[in-house]
């Protein structure tokens, strides 16, 4: 628990909801397929998975490169449940329709109505994926968590592996569809909503992270011995973190799967996992608000902003000798690298936006008392 | 046993790190009373209290709270019975502010502890006075301060605390002991280590003198300090 701030509360509660209408404004004036309204959602879904990792890395101080694994299990979940009935056949092509012979969102349509229904099977396949990721963290949790550091790294690297091949096991088809592709899915409208449902997750992790719980994962972070000797138990504790983390970030890889409009376990390499490594690490290992922002800026500034650098024109410039094919990533790592060397905690820090906000006043008032 | 002990070890083997630390110890400590255990850099005293503490396994013997045996038992188990640890070298919580802090030690409790939080600001008012500042920008001091009343928010019956003077300034420490004293005035047992043993010696009703993992010798804090081997041992006095 930091000083209470009401006036801090309200004025970030204020900024959030801002972006919220920007997003409905954007979502109204824009194609479904713009640029823009795919870099928010990819965004969002990075913030939220990023922000999970975060609990674990930054708050817990456990250092786990699991977020991959995790995600695909809750991708994986979201497909299996939420693909239709009638287009099961198309999907499941070379494993007669698959084993699975229901589809949440329409089996939630007959009890709510058509498009109410859809969106509660939606959430309720993406809990499912949370909750099965949580238990799968639950269950190799006890063993896994006795590791320290890079050990508990490693350990964790190769489950994410293992899961990834483990899913593309041509005996699981029936029920995963092995190595190909599963698709025709539903996913939510617009931009607007993914903030909206990743808001309200992240929104759990904040209140989760101030709460008793998040005050004694804080203090395992600081100081175990001191921790387990003030009585917290450290095994249950550094479970429980473990189990909240993957938890997210099964929900995160479901609504990246609803993002991406298909997947595959291909795609859920460890590569995915440093990528929001690097988003924790830059933003700032214990800050929120640095995992949230920058999320967005990189996947705007990988997938829209930088764009030119590839295709031979960037900023006016034209160097196709230059900018070509790969260039982008040179520039990004560059960019990380100066980021790294001029901020050495992140850019936040461990400090939030309310805490951005509360410096700004008190500047403000002291000049105004003595100006 | 007698019905004033609040602890009673008996026969207590421990090894840690692949030595043998503590050789068969047996001791009580008095419900009320301050009692302190004496000795140079790797007597065995540290150990003896995490051991305590649950936060090490003995290899044998017999760790009794008022009467129930601590062996095997896990240090929430142990905290919520009621013994808590001032670890050595403080290891308050650095980026957590002091409250969060304090907080922390009131962790396993489930009842109301506002009340124990004023007092330990009564105690400290410094750390009133830094409440919402993180806890690794306190100074050694205030930070022994916090350490301790971080263990006080526990509502222990028996407080242990190893080297509490530890790289504190001479001002410093007698203001630590002077809060001992006061904390043990309001009931509250105390068991304390110290390489410190004048001041230690000065503040115990009882002392013992640990020895390469045994105990060579026990007696009020005064017999203790007019004693020849613990003079010229301990309390740095010439012949």
């Amino acid at each position: 628990m930091k000083r209470p701030m009401r006036r801090e509360a309200v004025l970030t509660a204020a900024i959030l909801l801002l972006i919220l209408a920007a997003a409905v404004v954007l979502d109204a004036a824009l194609p479904r397929y713009h640029i823009v309204i795919k870099v928010i959602k990819k965004g969002a879904v990075y913030a939220l998975v990023a922000v999970s990792m975060n609990l674990l890395n930054g708050f817990t101080g456990l250092f786990s490169l699991g977020q991959a694994g995790f995600m695909l299990l809750g991708a994986y979940s979201y497909a299996i449940l939420c693909i239709p009935v009638a287009k099961r056949m198309g999907v499941y092509q070379y494993f007669q329709g698959g084993i699975m012979r229901f589809s949440l969102p329409e089996l939630c349509s007959g009890v709510f109505g058509e498009a109410a229904g859809t969106v509660v099977g939606m959430l309720l396949a993406l809990l499912a994926g949370g909750l099965l990721a949580g238990f799968v963290a639950y269950l190799i949790g006890l063993p896994v968590l006795r590791l320290r550091s890079d050990y508990l790294a490693i350990a964790t690297l190769g489950f994410a592996e293992i899961v990834r091949t483990f899913i593309q096991w041509n005996a699981l088809g029936p029920l995963t569809n092995g190595s190909n592709l599963l698709k025709s899915y539903p996913d939510l409208p617009g931009a607007a909503s993914y903030l909206l449902l990743i808001g309200v997750f992240i929104g759990v992790i904040v209140l989760i992270t101030s709460s008793t719980y998040g005050r004694a994962f804080k203090a395992i972070r600081d100081d175990e011995v001191a921790a387990e000797a003030m009585g917290i138990n450290l095994a249950h504790h550094k479970r429980l973190a473990f189990v909240i983390s993957s938890f997210f970030a099964g929900v995160g890889g479901g609504m990246l799967a609803m993002y991406m409009g298909t997947v595959q376990a291909l795609s859920f390499k460890s590569t995915m996992t440093y990528e929001i490594l690097l988003i924790v690490v830059i933003g700032g290992i214990g800050s929120i608000t640095g995992s949230v922002a920058t999320s967005f800026f990189y996947i705007a500034g990988l997938e829209w902003l930088l764009r030119g650098l590839d295709s031979g024109k960037f900023l006016g410039i034209k160097a196709p000798g230059v900018f070509k094919n790969g260039f982008r990533m040179a520039v990004v790592s560059t960019i990380i690298m100066v980021v790294v060397l001029f901020f050495r905690r992140g850019i936040m820090g461990d400090r939030e936006l309310t805490d951005l906000l509360r410096r700004k006043n008190r500047r403000r008032k002291e000049e105004s008392e003595h100006g | 046993m007698s019905m004033e002990d609040i602890l009673q070890i008996r026969d207590l083997y421990v090894s840690y790190g692949g030595i043998e630390a503590v050789k068969g110890i047996s001791l009580h400590v008095e419900r009320g009373k301050i009692v302190t255990l004496i000795g140079s850099n790797g007597a065995g005293k540290s150990t003896t209290l995490k051991t305590v503490a649950g936060l090490v396994r003995p290899k044998s013997g017999q760790i009794l709270f008022e009467g129930e045996d601590l062996v095997g038992r896990s240090t929430d188990q142990i905290v919520a019975r009621g013994v808590t640890l001032v670890p050595e070298g403080r290891r308050v919580f650095p980026n957590l502010t002091v409250k969060e802090n304090l907080r922390i030690g009131a962790y396993l409790r489930k009842d109301d502890y506002s009340r124990d939080l004023a007092w330990v600001y009564e105690l400290f008012p410094r750390l009133k006075e830094r409440e919402w500042q993180p806890a690794g920008t306190l100074s050694g001091g205030e930070q022994q301060m916090l350490a301790v009343g971080r263990a006080l928010m526990a509502k222990p019956k028996l407080v242990m605390m190893d080297e509490p003077s530890l790289g504190l300034a001479p001002l410093i420490v007698k203001g630590i002991f002077s809060i001992i004293r006061e904390i043990n005035r309001q009931g509250i047992t105390v068991l304390l280590i110290e390489q410190n043993a004048n001041m230690a010696l000065k503040t115990a009703d009882w002392a013992y003198v640990m020895q390469t993992g045994s105990l060579i010798l026990e007696g009020t804090g005064q017999e203790l300090a007019d004693d020849e081997t613990v003079k010229s041992a301990y309390l740095g006095v010439k012949k």
